[in-house]
């Protein structure tokens, strides 16, 4: 027992050590990752987003990426809360469960999780409206067909997934009502061959604009080995398809996590839950294709500043969905449990959900 | 309208079975010889890091193909020199590897994660290409998907027509006796794997220079696996080799066909998904109740450590 | 000249126990190089990777919980590799182990009561025998590669269960997110110390361990697959049903799977999700043999291979060293340790030689 005592006193003194060594002085801030950073996806622009809170508030920072939603995720959070993390960043929803049961240990830690929905004490909750951008896409999109079928290569019917995939179509419908979208669901978040294969499923059944709710970049390469445009996701992928890339939905985390954290210095920060889109300044298109006409981009423009200001909701009534029925009668929006609770398709979309 | 679409289905079930026919004849190689080397994951992911880097950094997609498969037979030598020459267990080896290979690559990858090549264009035959439905999938085609032909070709022809395919397979039955008629058991054993992993590179590149020209972590997703159940499969014969793997890419790509086609299917796509596995089971099945195929062709000593004492 | 192995006339003692230090040493050189290379000090890469997960009691309680499933299926698997009994597909038996226990658990969700884990436990056992006992089925019926058919058997596990969490199995008030509703305390297995989440698993890893020893080295069945193991013809002379010995293999693999399948869900996820498994069937295979699939063996190597996954983590942390690190270690000290047992039986001799 004494033995043990020795060891674990020596172990923390090497571990002071080693902590003061590497400048423990200025607050620090932890970020657990589901996926390795890369080069472009969800994991890239959270850290785009660690890299500008470094840069603006002089804090320091810490990650671990490609960590499981699994067990494992409770032992880097808490490890990050025990060496005394100001605030703790958990990006994936399979992180949710076990950054609550820490926080529930480390009353002091502010901890914030990214998609979710619970909430707790000292634990906030954040997500974006990736649906508003997804709008705008299919806006693009409905104009720029030739076919006037689309194409939706996809990982896991979740809400967020629906949501994009339906806002998508309703945009496209708004500019072109006999657009018509095709959806492959691929079963996984990561598998640039099959992502691929599914992308060149949909553009050999006629599809000439297409996208993706995966993570990687093969959907837009596919479109631009065959000539047909593409929209990327989460990230600005147009050096994968200079000519193929429209725009992209991405999300901006960085503004949201320098207020936090100066929100947490100053000791005002309160849990709570933010849904952001354009008005947060949480969601963006990539620059816009010299392909896509002047007057659409202009359109896209007024639409960006209608969305920023609150007066157009993608899915602004009359919503409908694939069977007819009228979910948002004329003159209403989609509130945002009914966009927690999609999981149907709407009218335009031509695939069946998979149940 | 109908026959294009035939035709697409055909391309890309052709294009998804290639890197699994090239892998798993390779590995057929090395199992006929008697090891089993279940690392071939790893080894595809040094071949596609390997392949992509070189091409990147040369410009030549051919010194990448090449890179790759010489990333594959040295990942290859190190699994031999450890179950061949200090007889480690061949099954936890080859998984050893695979996370060997797995970390290794991503470790390498990292500053060719932002990186893109071009597209490789494919190789046309004249006349031939010009065939309604079937002259696309097959005749226009990557000079890999080539190269997976000919070497079923060679490989036939090597295993049954020649005489060190004779010995390889003679060493696979029953190295003792192979051993005292004189034959080099170990140098033949560590020939064999060695080949298997360089044509594990190579399928390996091309995933990462033909399939989907790009780098990222954990891009091989699995069809090292596959491949190693492919030569299971075909029950060591180098012909089944390429029906099950153009099977395999063909429920695959069938079942991503029905569902952009719009078709109700009131089943889970999970269960979609999991059909090529489950068809795999059940071709198995089939092969493996007749008893004398299996027995005729699987390599009696396959996984068994041998060391010629004498 | 050639470095030659030339067999010892008996299995050397000395190095049954020397050989895992030669492995460990060669990979603090592998490692050394790789520190090296990355410009990092190697000094405090090991003390980060070896040292720092443990520096407290909770760091161990951590090494121990994320050891006891690997302790539980390679027990498993040992039972039949020692038989040459190839049952590769403990990860699927482990998620449908996990499946079955939380079906129970959800069932029961309003109910109290030791019943219900005792019901888990059962659950989770019988549904990795389930899983185990289609290859073990085809393989005495159609002699069908048992490999193949458990390796195929773990992908149709990983779509069953993100089908069940996107579906049937799915929390009614989770927002459509895939993964099941909270056990209830019933549920829930109970922690060893307070303010860990060291669990009764581990507790049962440990009873799993003891009786696969006594199996393995004091019955005559666990005889009888060794000798089938080592000389399939002396088996088959002496009697032995082959077949038994598959189903055996095969059960006793997948039940402590299925087992560590419901200690997972039971233990620190608390519900089911797709993640139910991160690999444990796998990385098990290589603790056995690493263990030269002996119980004894297992308990350190699950703890060495718990090790690695720990101090990867902290390697990410402290040193800013991407995650496949842990994989490049993992990876390097696998090969070394399997490679290194040659020199039990074997030693090396400097020989001048035409030819090998």
């Amino acid at each position: 027992m004494t033995l043990t005592k020795i060891i674990n006193k020596l172990a923390l003194v090497a571990l002071l050590g080693a902590m003061t060594g590497t400048g423990m002085a200025a607050d620090n801030v932890g970020f657990v990752y589901v996926s390795p950073i890369g080069d472009a996806g969800w994991t890239y622009q959270h850290d785009l987003g660690r890299l500008q809170l470094e840069k603006e508030t002089g804090v320091t920072t810490s990650f671990v990426e490609n960590v499981a939603e699994g067990p494992d995720a409770e032992r880097v959070i808490r490890e990050m809360a025990k060496r005394g993390d100001k605030v703790i960043f958990a990006t994936s929803f399979g992180f949710m469960n076990y950054a609550l049961k820490v926080s529930k240990t480390f009353r002091k830690t502010a901890f914030v999780h990214a998609t979710g929905y619970k909430m707790g004490k000292n634990m906030g909750l954040v997500n974006a409206r990736f649906y508003e951008g997804r709008y705008l896409t299919g806006v693009i999109a409905g104009e720029m067909t030739q076919s006037n079928v689309l194409g939706y290569v996809a990982a896991f019917p979740i809400p967020e997934v629906m949501q994009g995939i339906n806002a998508f179509i309703q945009g496209a419908r708004s500019v072109n009502p006999k657009a018509e979208l095709r959806v492959i669901w691929v079963n996984s978040w990561f598998d640039p061959g099959k992502e691929r294969q599914a992308a060149l499923t949909l553009l050999s059944q006629e599809a000439d604009v297409i996208t993706h709710h995966t993570d990687s970049t093969a959907v837009v390469q596919a479109a631009e080995d065959q000539g047909k445009y593409a929209f990327g996701y989460h990230s600005d992928m147009a050096k994968y398809g200079p000519t193929a890339h429209l725009t992209a939905t991405t999300h901006l985390w960085g503004d949201y996590y320098v207020k936090t954290v100066k929100e947490v210095q100053a000791g005002t920060w309160k849990p709570a839950s933010l849904w952001g889109g354009y008005k947060e300044g949480m969601v963006a298109l990539a620059p816009l294709n010299k392909a896509i006409p002047a007057g659409l981009q202009g359109r896209i423009r007024d639409m960006e500043k209608q969305m920023t200001a609150g007066t157009l909701h993608p899915f602004a009534g009359p919503v409908i969905d694939q069977a007819g029925k009228t979910i948002v009668p004329a003159g209403q929006n989609m509130t945002d449990d009914q966009l927690n609770s999609m999981n149907y398709y709407l009218q335009g979309v031509v695939s069946k959900v998979p149940n | 309208m109908e026959s294009s679409i035939l035709s697409s289905i055909l391309f890309a079930t052709i294009v998804a079975g290639t890197p699994l026919i090239i892998v798993a004849l390779g590995q057929l190689i090395a199992e006929k010889s008697g090891v089993l080397n279940l690392g071939a994951e790893g080894m595809m992911s040094m071949g596609a890091i390997a392949g992509f880097a070189i091409t990147f950094e040369t410009g030549s997609v051919w010194l990448g193909v090449l890179g790759g498969m010489a990333a594959g037979a040295l990942m290859s030598y190190l699994f031999a020199v450890v179950v061949l020459t200090l007889m480690g267990n061949q099954v936890a080896t080859g998984l050893a590897l695979s996370i060997l290979g797995v970390g290794l690559s991503a470790f390498i990858g990292k500053p060719y994660e932002a990186e893109i090549l071009p597209t490789v264009g494919t190789v046309r035959i004249p006349l031939l290409a010009d065939i309604p439905i079937i002259g696309d999938p097959l005749f226009n085609q990557q000079i890999l998907v080539y190269f997976s032909w000919a070497l079923f070709g060679a490989i036939f022809w090597f295993l049954y027509r020649s005489r060190p395919g004779l010995v390889l397979r003679a060493v696979g039955e029953s190295p003792s006796s192979a051993h005292s008629i004189g034959y080099p058991v170990i140098r033949i054993r560590y020939m064999a794997t060695i080949f298997g992993g360089a044509m594990a590179g190579i399928g390996g590149a091309f995933l990462s220079l033909f399939y989907t020209p790009l780098w990222v972590e954990g891009m091989v997703a699995g069809r090292g696996w596959i491949a190693i159940a492919l030569v299971v499969f075909a029950t060591w014969r180098p012909f089944r080799v390429i029906v099950g793997a153009y099977l395999f890419g063909g429920v695959m790509v069938a079942q991503l066909f029905v569902q952009g086609s719009g078709l109700e299917i009131n089943i889970p796509s999970q269960f979609l998904s999991a059909l090529p596995y489950l068809a795999t089971i059940i071709v198995l099945v089939i092969i493996s109740r007749d008893q004398n195929t299996v027995r005729l062709n699987a390599p009696v000593s396959l996984g068994q450590p041998y060391r010629p004492d004498a | 000249m050639w470095i030659r192995l030339e067999r010892r006339p008996e299995a050397s003692h000395l190095m049954s126990y020397a050989s895992p230090a030669i492995a460990i040493v060669l990979m603090l050189i592998g490692g050394l190089l790789l520190f090296a290379f990355l410009g990092k000090n190697p000094i405090e890469g090991f003390k980060v990777f070896f040292i720092y997960p443990l520096s407290d009691l909770y760091g161990v309680s951590e090494l121990l919980l994320k050891a006891t499933p690997l302790m539980l299926v390679a027990v498993g698997l040992a039972v039949g590799f020692r038989a040459n009994v190839w049952n590769i597909g403990a990860e699927g038996q482990l998620i449908v182990g996990g499946i079955a226990a939380s079906a129970v658990a959800l069932y029961f969700q309003e109910s109290e009561g030791a019943h219900v884990l005792i019901l888990m436990v059962i659950a989770g056992c019988i549904g990795g025998m389930l899983w185990a006992a289609i290859p073990a089925f085809l393989k005495t019926r159609f002699n069908t590669n048992e490999i193949l058919v458990s390796l195929m058997l773990v992908y149709v596990a990983q779509f069953l269960v993100s089908w069940l969490v996107h579906g049937p199995m799915m929390d009614p008030d989770g927002f459509n997110f895939p993964q099941s509703a909270m056990f209830e305390d019933s549920a829930l297995l109970p922690l060893l110390t307070e303010d860990t989440r060291l669990n009764l698993a581990f507790v049962l890893a440990l009873g799993a361990l003891i009786v696969g020893y006594v199996f393995m080295f004091r019955s005559f069945a666990g005889f009888q697959m060794q000798v089938a193991g080592y000389a399939k013809n002396a088996a088959r002379y002496a009697g032995f049903s082959a077949r038994r010995m598959i189903w055996i293999g095969m059960l006793s693999g997948g039940a402590m799977a299925g087992l560590a399948g419901m200690a997972e869900v039971s233990g620190p996820m608390g519900q089911i999700t797709e993640h139910v498994s991160n690999n444990y069937g796998f990385a098990a295979i290589i603790v056995a043999f690493v263990a030269r699939l002996n119980p004894v063996g297992i308990f350190f190597a699950s703890l060495l291979m718990a090790l690695l996954y720990l101090g990867g983590e902290q390697a990410q942390q402290y040193m800013n060293l991407p995650s496949s690190i842990s994989n490049v270690f993992q990876g390097m000290l696998l090969l070394f340790l399997l490679g290194s047992d040659v020199f039990i039986n074997y030693r090396l001799r400097w020989k001048k030689e035409v030819a090998v």
